[in-house]
């Protein structure tokens, strides 16, 4: 039985697979079987898969979908946008995708817009991808000489077309709101919700925006069903999924597996465990924007809601490691200073908190830390949480600040005490 | 002044035209052919913007006033709502930069690999720090956010181009053969 649909046909070599290899593997099944559904049992289908956003925030994928008007009386120009714009820091998993595979996400598409009665489709792609942009565009080609996009597609009522956009930098253009207004030609900021974009989004359209990954998963799910699928899951969540682990362990890297599966056995036997005379002091278990959690987690299955009740997020699934040779401090202070300047200024908790968190972290990192300055950042990383906001940016800046501040208490202080970054 | 006014920098301007005639006030037939192909993908002509300065970059090296103008023009879209895109975006240069942009991810699982002892040596190299460009217009020195290769950290982008897995010695490799590069092609 399948068990790596995501990555079946990623070799060792570094090339896209073209169309006729693609097809040749079983490509393009799942769009021919959804061409002959109706859109609604398509979004019924997904839903019932259990597919949940692989973007970071784990929305079910066909419920979100539910969400588009349908039938006669709704608005009848609708768009799909797929978010490629992947900069969460430590997450490296879209790019691989979208270089090995691209018609993989093109299908994904296909069979989404199909599903949401879209005939307009985009791929915002960030500025800096410039190998995946180059295959994508190629395999769009590819697509449209085959009839598989384009007018009329295999002889149905129905027509696609599949443009690239690439952006130029920001992290900010991740969030689905901002990244309609980047679209649009606008400023990256996140716009109010609601009206959430299924109502309307792109343009005033009702539109969908789903993160590559989760396009990927939809070839597959259609085909082969949800029973299938959410019998690829080894605990509560259904279907693979791309993990990733980067920092001082003996084998980075990102692997397709099973929804469920342990950190530990992806940190140890997959990443190769500990670089040699480290320990595994924490991790972040789904990019830069998510809690930390400690040795005593890493028993736990990468689940959506298991990691959500440990106090985290599974976030993008690409593990951080951090080693106890490496600074706390110093590495919060960098996530901080990361999401200072990502910050789209837009409103205040955001473009004036992080600055303020910098400031302090690095007055602790230089040694020059006061002993409220503890007392300060959890205040601050409060008025940043959700609610305060129109976007996650912040709230997401504050989870790894947050969680920090509780399980490596003692090098802050230490760090305070003895006035130097005990770590150099 | 600042010091983009400085005459090593306007330099770097002469580079940048890298033969391409003296292009002020209006966008080229080349540039005009290229942005009226992303008007059909779009549902109308301002969402083309920052496609449309995408591209007068990739020809001119960077967004002058003068091209931010004739873009606007050619758009019909003002040049206020242009620069206000103009500015927002990291890959759209403001600013002259130097044949080779160097893009040095500073993201988490760098920084834990190292990335700032990379930024060091490319700055003892270069003598510039991020933000600014050699005075030969040769090398501008970025930040980026989390270029996506964190399994092969530490990374850094020149120009369309990964560099993985790099150490101090990678960096004097790096530099050296592309000045030896832009050596070469100048004395062709």
């Amino acid at each position: 039985m399948l068990t790596n649909p995501l990555t079946k046909n990623i070799g060792p070599q570094n090339h896209a697979t073209d169309i006729v290899r693609y097809q040749d593997n079983g490509g393009y099944r799942g769009w021919r079987k959804a061409l002959d559904m109706a859109p609604e049992d398509i979004v019924k289908l997904v839903q019932d898969g259990g597919l949940r956003g692989r973007g970071g925030a784990g929305f079910n994928t066909g419920l979100k979908w539910s969400f588009v008007p349908r039938g006669k009386n709704s608005p009848p120009v609708k768009y799909l946008v797929c978010n490629a714009d992947e900069m969460e820091p430590g997450t490296f998993k879209d790019r691989l995708l979208m270089e090995r595979d691209p018609h993989l996400l093109i299908e994904g598409m296909a069979i989404s817009a199909y599903a949401i009665e879209a005939r307009t489709a985009y791929i915002f792609i960030r500025g800096e991808y410039h190998v995946a942009a180059a295959r994508l565009e190629q395999a769009i080609a590819e697509a449209r000489e085959q009839g598989l996009l384009g007018s009329n597609i295999l002889g149905s009522d129905y027509s696609l077309d599949i443009y690239l956009h690439r952006s130029a930098g920001n992290y900010i253009c991740g969030e689905e709101t901002a990244l309609l207004n980047a679209l649009e030609g606008r400023r990256a900021v996140p716009r109010a919700k609601p009206p959430f974009p299924q109502v309307s989004g792109l343009w005033g359209k009702p539109t969908v925006v789903n993160n590559v990954e989760t396009f990927c998963n939809i070839p597959h799910l259609i085909e082969m069903g949800p029973d299938w699928y959410r019998s690829l899951g080894r605990g509560d969540d259904a279907g693979s999924k791309l993990f990733g682990v980067s920092g001082k362990v003996r084998n980075p890297g990102t692997w397709e597996l099973p929804m469920g599966t342990p950190v530990r056995e992806i940190i140890e036997h997959h990443a190769g465990g500990m670089q040699d005379g480290l320990q595994l002091k924490g991790f972040l278990p789904g990019g830069g924007s998510t809690d930390f959690l400690g040795p005593e987690h890493l028993d736990l299955p990468m689940d959506y809601d298991v990691i959500g009740r440990a106090g985290s997020r599974l976030g993008t699934g690409t593990i951080i490691v951090l080693d106890d040779h490496t600074c706390p401090v110093g590495l919060v202070l960098n996530l901080s200073q990361f999401f200072a300047r990502e910050s789209c200024g837009w409103c205040t908790p955001c473009r004036d908190g992080l600055p303020w968190i910098v400031k302090i972290l690095q007055r602790i990192e230089n040694g020059e830390g006061l002993p409220e300055d503890l007392d300060l950042l959890r205040e601050q990383a409060q008025r940043m949480g959700p609610g305060n906001t129109f976007c996650a940016l912040a709230p997401g800046a504050a989870e790894p600040l947050q969680s920090a501040l509780k399980l490596f208490e003692q090098d802050f202080i230490d760090h305070i005490r003895k006035g130097c970054c005990p770590y150099q | 002044m600042s010091s983009i006014f400085e005459p090593e920098v306007i330099d770097v301007m002469e580079h940048s035209k890298s033969g391409q005639g003296n292009i002020t006030a209006s966008l080229s037939a080349a540039e005009q052919e290229e942005i009226d192909r992303e008007f059909s993908h779009y549902e109308d002509k301002g969402s083309v913007g920052l496609e449309a300065l995408r591209i007068v970059q990739k020809h001119r090296g960077w967004i002058s006033d003068e091209s931010l103008r004739a873009v606007s023009a050619y758009l019909d879209i003002p040049v206020a709502q242009l620069e206000s895109v103009a500015t927002y975006f990291q890959l759209i240069f403001r600013q002259p930069v130097g044949k080779e942009v160097i893009f040095l991810c500073k993201s988490a699982s760098c920084w834990i690999m190292g990335c700032n002892r990379l930024q060091e040596k490319i700055q003892d190299k270069l003598q510039i720090k991020p933000g600014e460009t050699t005075s030969d217009g040769l090398f501008t020195l970025l930040e980026t956010p989390c270029l996506g290769d964190c399994d092969k950290a530490p990374v850094m982008m020149i120009g369309e181009e990964m560099h993985r897995n790099l150490t101090e010695s990678d960096i004097d490799e790096i530099i050296d053969n592309k000045k030896k590069g832009h050596a070469d092609q100048s004395a062709d």
